[in-house]
């Protein structure tokens, strides 16, 4: 059989669908883990009695189990509880949220990319230098203001190149979302295959447009790295 | 080459000629085993199910004396033509891209299509307006999923594609669909289980040749039109002197014969 482009082009329109939805649920997922994993970070890297143990048992249980498992218990294994299926049948708004395929794939891509995030934040916190601690501490400054105005700029600005690997790995980890029966990109790459059954077209068009995009990742955060990180680039004269 | 390849033919048209002056009282059966109900292996090794039941009859309604070949699913073709059976009885579709290869007799089964729905449901599933709102579970890339999509999507239901059959089941279980479509064998078999206690299958059979095929035939090599017109015709036989039905409610509550 021949290379058939005709197959891409008579799919765009499910393919454009596919990529709303997958850039849906990365966005959720990166903007909720972000604000949740900044106070968590911190509580980690400070080390406040019990919260920051809560907090690395939390980090570790999401990083040490794939994706794909994480996704699979939120959506059949809550599922299957009788309590669970009581709650839906009386309506019971808030549980009602763990029967969309949706709110669960952003539950379960939350939670994880919020454990990496949150050791990323704890990490680069933990690594101010020890001067900037001091010479902050003898400017009278308080621990909020010596948080607000010292570590944390630094250490975000510190966090661009590892978070960027990390919104590089959730876009790809995404793909596992048509598990849970939602069509994101992978979903349409694997409706065009059955479709017409051409596996190429189908499949090098679905990497093509997350090449594309994964590019457009690394761009954001060279932009941004030029911006915030430019004390860090070697002096040009 | 082409020459080469005419030439073989011709000779094995003259080798299946000598086959062809035979009488067929010898038939060798492939039959896959592994696909219960129609074929199976019991513990102690012996061929059973519905495919093997008609095929006794047919062989006892030709007077011919058949021996099984138990044959793995992909090797069925190529175990046929290569001469190590002389026909398929086990379960075979008829399909556009087998007839280039074999040639099949009428088909002796076509089960159908059905909506699985919970058993206190009243849905008129059959009506595609009447599922508006509804969830249908379907497994991706099947024939259930292109009859939903083109049926009962566009008349406002929620048609959802699942990777596997067994996860259609348990979302049908946990509550988040309504109804699910796919084939009774499959159907059957979760009603027997433990969770498919509380559910049924709903509305009319769905038996569209244009959606869901033909149906399942015995195979032949292209040679042997002879046998493959005595199988035809006992197949018709058995059907028409109610042999066919008595093997069928041995393993089906509902009639499997296909129409048309």
């Amino acid at each position: 059989m021949d290379f058939q482009p005709g197959i891409i082009l008579a799919s765009l329109p499910m393919f454009l669908d596919g990529l709303w939805v997958t850039l849906e649920l990365v966005g959720i997922a990166l903007l909720f883990g972000m604000i949740f994993a900044l106070p968590l970070g911190i509580i980690r890297a400070v080390n406040v009695p019990y919260l920051t143990q809560l907090i690395g048992g939390y980090t570790y249980f999401f990083r040490s189990t794939p994706m794909l498992v994480q996704l699979l218990v939120t959506y059949y294994g809550f599922g299957q509880f009788k309590w669970m299926q009581d709650q839906w049948n009386a309506g019971n708004s808030f549980w009602l949220l763990f029967r969309e395929p949706y709110f669960c794939a952003c539950f379960a891509f939350t939670l994880n990319t919020c454990a990496y995030t949150t050791e990323i934040i704890s990490g680069a916190i933990k690594n101010t230098s020890t001067g900037e601690i001091e010479a902050a501490k003898a400017m009278g400054m308080s621990w909020i203001t010596r948080m607000r105005f010292v570590i944390l700029p630094a250490a975000m600005r510190r966090i661009l190149q590892s978070y960027s690997n990390e919104v590089i790995l959730m876009l790809q980890g995404s793909a596992i979302a048509s598990a849970v029966t939602l069509v994101d990109l992978t979903g349409v790459g694997r409706a065009v295959y059955a479709r017409y059954y051409a596996p190429f077209e189908a499949f090098i068009f679905t990497g093509l447009i997350y090449l594309v995009l994964t590019f457009a990742v690394l761009g954001l955060f060279k932009l941004a790295e030029r911006r915030w990180l430019a004390h860090l680039k070697p002096r040009k004269h | 080459m082409k020459k080469l390849l005419t030439l073989s033919l011709l000779a094995m048209a003259v080798v299946s000629g000598s086959a062809n002056a035979k009488d067929w009282k010898n038939i060798r059966v492939g039959i896959e085993a592994a696909y219960p109900p129609f074929n199976e292996l019991t513990a102690d090794k012996k061929i059973v199910g519905f495919d093997k039941d008609l095929s006794d009859a047919i062989c006892s309604y030709l007077k011919a004396n058949c021996t099984y070949v138990i044959q793995d699913w992909d090797g069925m073709i190529p175990g046929l033509l290569a001469q190590r059976f002389d026909t398929i009885i086990s379960s075979m579709s008829s399909t556009e891209e087998r007839k280039q290869k074999v040639s099949f007799t009428r088909p002796y089964y076509n089960t159908p299509a059905f909506f699985l729905v919970r058993k206190d449901s009243n849905m008129n599933v059959d009506s595609p307006a009447a599922m508006k709102g509804k969830r249908i579970g379907v497994q991706s890339a099947t024939i259930f999923q292109n009859y939903a999509d083109a049926f009962y999507k566009p008349a406002g239901a929620t048609v959802t594609p699942y990777q596997t059959l067994d996860q259609v089941y348990m979302d049908l279980t946990s509550g988040r669909l309504d109804a699910v479509l796919f084939g009774s064998i499959e159907h059957d078999t979760f009603l027997k289980s433990k969770d498919g206690a509380g559910y049924k299958m709903a509305g009319k059979p769905l038996l569209d040749p244009k959606w869901f095929g033909e149906g399942a035939a015995i195979a032949v090599r292209k040679d042997d039109e002879d046998l493959r017109k005595q199988l035809d015709a006992a197949v018709e036989a058995l059907h028409k002197n109610g042999t066919y039905d008595k093997i069928r409610k041995k393993y089906f509550s509902y009639d499997i014969w296909p129409k048309g």
